[in-house]
């Protein structure tokens, strides 16, 4: 069992804004996230666009912004479950609760902090009729561990980033690596399209274009894929493995059963006081929640963390008066007394 | 400036007579969510970067549009339930040209 104060499933911007704000006031945070990686729809979707309206930075990259926001959170050494997914909650009878994940990994805490985003990101399933029979028997959606693919013959489809990134990985695993794609251009960044070409002239992958999967054959195990070319011929290819790789996209998920009041696809929340749901002690915040006048910015979230914050100190520490002390007297550690101090501006006179 | 109006079948098959406003600089898929013709985490999810395929629409009309960019065509190229008459509602800027038309938005995905 992980414990922490404060659970925060989503390990986005807002979410990593949390574990400082937490932090300052002694409050210990573990992160939840279905991506192997923190950083949410910045680090998965737009990790290379620029963004303008955070608050003292004119322009920065959307990854960028997730490294400071790691950095600023690290000090306060959040846990991090990565590439899970929060299935179900359990209240327990002191008012704590149990999240477990997807894998069984259970995580205990007073307080549930949903900084969801537009849920959590699941893999894009190309239209083929019986695609589901193959799922764990030679079609996967992500690859956890390359080595699974040794000496097995691999079919990938796609034409983004991902599907070009690991066509170049499994290339030194699998014993033959094809790469279907609908056209003839692939839209992914220039180096990893160089290194795909490269692989292909010294005959190392297979790419076949303009062309798309249409059908999966086999048993019990996947055995072949059934390729359609633009002129519409069919041609079959035996294979161990298909990994199609059409993105992700978010879905609100099992958190939508979780009991909490759920408006236009997002959670309702108290957004006069404290970004709380319906349930005591879960809150909401960022792209998740919704409220009269919502606004989806990060900024906005990084305001809701906050105060949310504030009120899952008083719920933690019931008896405690808590004062907002600002970082600019007390440093990051001032709860306790301890501080980074600043440096003492000197004192001349000018004569 | 005048507003036009702008004919949007949403997921359900209903259609929809809209007013678009010339004077926002808004996009076709803004001009979705601004109406609430679809679930709000359906649409723009990368929020108009093309960069997802969710607001992915057929065009109904004859109307000449602007060109699809190479970021658009290569999205398209990832996205399901393609037609020829495919578009990416976020590329589509909304001009006085587009006065009536008519616009399907593809199904969820």
């Amino acid at each position: 069992m992980i414990k922490s104060d404060i659970l925060i499933i989503g390990a986005g911007p807002v979410g990593l804004f949390a574990v400082f704000e937490a932090g300052l006031m002694k409050m210990k945070c573990h992160l939840i996230d279905i991506l192997p990686k923190p950083g949410g729809q910045c680090s998965e979707i737009y990790p290379k666009k620029p963004i303008y309206d955070i608050p003292a930075y004119p322009e920065i990259l959307a990854d960028g912004l997730i490294d400071k926001l790691m950095e600023q959170c690290s000090q306060f050494q959040p846990g991090f479950t990565l590439g899970e997914r929060a299935m179900t909650i359990d209240k327990q009878e002191n008012n704590s609760f149990v999240v477990t994940t997807d894998k069984g990994t259970k995580h205990l805490a007073p307080i549930v902090v949903i900084a969801g985003g537009l849920g959590s990101f699941e893999p894009r399933k190309p239209l083929i009729n019986n695609i589901e029979k193959y799922e764990g028997s030679g079609l996967e959606y992500f690859i956890k561990d390359p080595n699974k693919f040794k000496n097995k013959k691999v079919v990938i489809a796609g034409g983004g980033d991902s599907a070009l990134d690991w066509a170049v990985v499994l290339c030194d695993i699998a014993s033959e690596v094809t790469l279907v794609h609908r056209r003839n251009e692939f839209r992914g960044a220039l180096d990893s399209v160089e290194k795909v070409q490269h692989l292909k002239n010294l005959n190392k992958i297979n790419i076949i274009t303009p062309a798309e999967v249409v059908g999966l054959n086999g048993n019990n195990n996947l055995e072949s894929i059934i390729v359609e070319n633009s002129d519409k011929s069919k041609t079959q290819i035996k294979t161990d493995f298909f990994i199609p790789l059409f993105g992700l996209s978010p879905k609100l998920g099992p958190i939508a059963n979780w009991g909490l009041e759920i408006e236009k696809n997002a959670i309702k929340v108290n957004n006069s006081l404290d970004y709380q749901t319906n349930i005591p002690g879960i809150f909401a915040i960022g792209d998740v929640n919704t409220y009269p006048g919502k606004l989806k910015l990060i900024l906005c979230g990084f305001h809701e963390a906050a105060l949310m914050c504030q009120s899952a100190f008083k719920i933690l520490n019931p008896n405690k008066k808590f004062l907002l002390k600002y970082t600019t007297v007390s440093g990051v550690k001032g709860f306790d007394g301890s501080h980074k101090k600043a440096e003492k501006a000197v004192v001349k006179t000018i004569s | 400036m005048t507003d036009i109006n702008i004919i949007i079948i949403d997921r359900l098959g209903k259609k929809h007579n809209v007013l678009a406003p010339l004077d926002m600089s808004m996009n076709i898929m803004e001009l979705i969510k601004s109406y609430e013709l679809a679930d709000d985490a359906s649409i723009g999810i990368c929020g108009g970067m093309a960069m997802c395929a969710s607001c992915q629409c057929y065009i109904e009309s004859t109307h000449k549009l602007n060109h699809k960019s190479d970021e658009e065509e290569a999205m398209l190229s990832e996205a399901f339930n393609l037609k020829s008459s495919s578009r990416l509602s976020c590329q589509i800027p909304i001009t006085k040209d587009l006065k009536d038309l008519i616009i399907r938005i593809a199904p969820e995905y």
